[in-house]
């Protein structure tokens, strides 16, 4: 099986999707002759040609509108935001539009559109080329929001986005794009080679939507987290050395309710990850549904660690990333009762 | 306001000419029906007398529709209307001359474009009425239509966010080699959003098979057009920076917007790209059920607009033609009249507002193709 780092997973997701169905088309903000700043769709438009991958201008609302009415027509398009930090200007078609076509419509029209972005943090990319914007768009109903962690599941995940009906927001951690990067940045970077998620099919396979991986079983406490945050995740609990279970819950909407749940009844404890800010974030959420459904399993309070509320800043990136050394600091708090 | 030269002033090149050439026609204006209701000029397009009484036809029967659904509202069995009066030469010269599988992305001023293809009355009505059998199950504001079968596209009420959608719809027909264009709608007000611009930049740098209308009917709700168009002199000009063909029509004039979606049409068909089309008309009612227009512009102007009532021009037009009369006129209204309050009463006897919804469990299906957990959990918490 070949060894693949997310790129390269993602490009040979791409790459089955557009051998595998001529309704599906791929562009954005330099994907096509250029092959996209981080190399993602490269060789595409020399594989399949310029009507199938192309450059666009720079309007991520005209890129996101063009694909809702390719959706609507009736082919699969997949758009490209060359960074997840300039999605904003798209947001209105992606809320008052795609996520709303298909109810509104009484099921007459619908946006069977996957929309791919780079995003998250630890790459010295400041304000513009950082941040996580999950929350927003987990918030807005009719919108599904996939982040994976590794190539295996990028790719896997990918495909399966493609061929939703619904419109898929995916988001791909770009600090995990060329190695499995665990928050510490004192140590040398690590390729994906020889991890064992690096083993990539070459043909299609999908990682359905909606479903958990457990990363790590543990007995001692839940640890939740998705994207760069697992790597992080797993190296903070083996610096605490606690028995934590670890899931990477791969798509937070659909969401693995019953994995969460049943981790934490068992566990009694629960820690959420995320790098994006802490105040209204995903995990948020997540909190809230872990106390309504296993509030007399807790045996101590949820903890949290995020980004702090502050916008993404440049100088400060290692000390405003969540690191492994808060995961440990969660965990002992957790583990103290 | 730019020329409004006399009826058959304009000329017609054909629809291939290099947009550069024909920059005249984005700050003239195109007529066929003069003064004396006689078509005349290089744009007149040589309608059959048939399809000229279905235009009729339709337009007579939007606004007999909307003056009873008005009326509805004032009688509380519906929540908010919203009238074509004055523009609905439009949308069915438009429905009537594009064909059965275009697509339109129009905006909430087209019902005639419905009408044009014979959608059911009763459909409009308990949409309007929000009852049990609204064919869009009560998710939407009466007028907030959609009707895939009729080539009508999915209205909502935030403005302008569809034009791009109607740009990309033309995208993947052309990229699939069928010869179905669209046709997209935003009014003029709504050229100020980002959305025009984008959707003018994309039709233009992938020459999509598109027709891009601006219904300029003078008023964004209170707001004079002047407050978007600034300096420009048309809406129609707008489409020269893009390098595009830009019309400016009497949105007034059936005939003329017939002939000029028909140029567009087949200069989308041929590949030749799309055209911006300014329909010069005027709103000649409130903006909705929500405000008086008296507040804000002078009580006469209605009546003193000087390009006239559509459905009287085209009137006077078969009339002086030799295929239509005051008698068949006044008999069509009866007609009409019947039918309208047909469909009223079996909307009505399903339900007005309040009276009758469609089964609120319903709420929950079609976020997704398939509910997820939390849906399937909050329609069993709603129970119902």
């Amino acid at each position: 099986m070949p060894s693949m780092n997310m790129i390269q997973a993602l490009n040979s997701a791409l790459d089955v999707a557009l051998a595998g169905d001529p309704d599906v088309l791929i562009f954005g903000e330099d994907v096509g002759y250029f092959g996209g700043v981080f190399r993602v769709t490269d060789g595409l438009q020399a594989k399949y040609g310029l009507q199938r991958c192309f450059d666009t201008p720079i309007s991520e609302s005209g890129i996101i509108a063009t694909a809702i009415g390719m959706g609507a027509y009736g082919l699969r398009p997949i758009a490209e935001i060359q960074f997840a930090d300039y999605i904003l200007p798209a947001f209105d078609q992606l809320v008052s539009e795609a996520a709303r076509l298909r109810y509104r419509s009484n099921g007459q029209f619908w946006a069977p559109i996957t929309v791919r972005a780079p995003y998250g943090g630890g790459i010295f990319g400041g304000q513009t080329h950082s941040q996580s914007p999950e929350a927003l768009f987990a918030h807005v109903t009719g919108l599904k929001t996939v982040i994976p962690s590794n190539p295996y599941d990028a790719k896997g995940l990918l495909l399966a986005a493609i061929a939703e009906d619904d419109p898929v927001i995916f988001l791909e951690p770009k600090r995990v794009y060329n190695g499995p990067f665990d928050g510490r940045r004192d140590q040398n970077a690590k390729s994906w080679v020889g991890h064992p998620h690096s083993e990539v099919p070459a043909g299609d396979y999908r990682v359905p939507l909606g479903k958990a991986a457990t990363v790590r079983p543990g007995s001692a406490a839940t640890v939740l987290a998705y994207g760069t945050m697992v790597h992080v995740a797993l190296a903070g609990i083996e610096e605490s050395g606690a028995d934590a279970e670890l899931l990477d819950l791969r798509s937070i909407v659909p969401l693995d309710i019953e994995a969460i749940v049943e981790s934490v009844k068992r566990t009694g404890r629960c820690v959420i990850l995320h790098e994006a800010s802490r105040f209204g974030g995903f995990g948020a959420e997540l909190s809230a549904l872990v106390q309504e459904r296993c509030f007399y399993h807790l045996r101590s309070p949820i903890e949290r660690v995020a980004g702090w509320d502050t916008p993404y800043p440049h100088a400060f990136e290692w000390d405003y990333f969540p690191g492994p050394a808060r995961v440990v600091a969660a965990l002992q708090r957790v583990l103290e009762n | 306001m730019a020329g409004t030269a006399g009826a058959g002033g304009a000329s017609r090149p054909d629809p291939d000419v290099a947009a550069a050439r024909i920059q005249d026609l984005a700050y003239g204006l195109i007529r066929v029906l003069g003064d004396d209701a006689l078509a005349v000029g290089a744009w007149d397009p040589g309608l059959t007398s048939t399809l000229l009484l279905r235009g009729l036809r339709a337009m007579l029967l939007t606004r007999m529709f909307d003056d009873r659904m008005f009326r509805a509202h004032r009688q509380g069995k519906c929540s908010f209307y919203i009238k074509s009066a004055g523009e609905e030469a439009i949308g069915a010269a438009q429905s009537l001359m594009l064909d059965g599988g275009d697509m339109c992305f129009p905006t909430y001023r087209m019902l005639s474009w419905l009408m044009a293809r014979d959608y059911p009355l009763t459909d409009l009505v308990n949409q309007v009425f929000s009852n049990a059998a609204c064919p869009l199950r009560g998710r939407q504001l009466p007028v907030l239509y959609s009707a895939r079968s009729h080539g009508f596209y999915s209205i909502s009420g935030n403005l302008g966010s569809r034009f791009g959608h109607a740009v990309g719809w033309a995208m993947a027909s052309a990229y699939k080699h069928d010869r179905r264009i669209a046709i997209g709608y935003i009014g003029e007000g709504t050229t100020a959003e980002g959305d025009f611009h984008e959707a003018l930049t994309f039709a233009s740098v992938y020459r999509a098979p598109v027709i891009l209308c601006v219904t300029n009917n003078q008023y964004a709700i209170s707001t004079y057009q002047g407050i978007a168009a600034g300096d420009a002199p048309t809406f129609a000009a707008k489409a020269i920076g893009f390098g595009i063909p830009g019309l400016r029509v009497d949105g007034n004039d059936f005939l003329a917007i017939a002939a000029a979606t028909r140029w567009a049409a087949e200069r989308a068909r041929t590949n030749h790209g799309p055209t911006l089309i300014e329909l010069f008309t005027y709103r000649a009612e409130g903006h909705s059920t929500s405000d008086d227009p008296t507040r804000y512009r002078p009580e006469r102007e209605p009546a003193a607009w000087p390009l006239g009532d559509p459905i009287e021009r085209l009137k006077h037009h078969l009339i002086r033609s030799g295929d239509w009369s005051e008698a068949r006129h006044a008999a069509l209204t009866q007609e009409l009249a019947e039918a309208v309050r047909t469909a009223v009463k079996e909307g009505e006897s399903i339900g007005t507002l309040g009276q009758s919804k469609p089964d609120a469990r319903s709420m929950f299906e079609g976020v997704f193709k398939e509910p997820d957990w939390r849906l399937r959990e909050q329609m069993r918490e709603f129970g119902g």
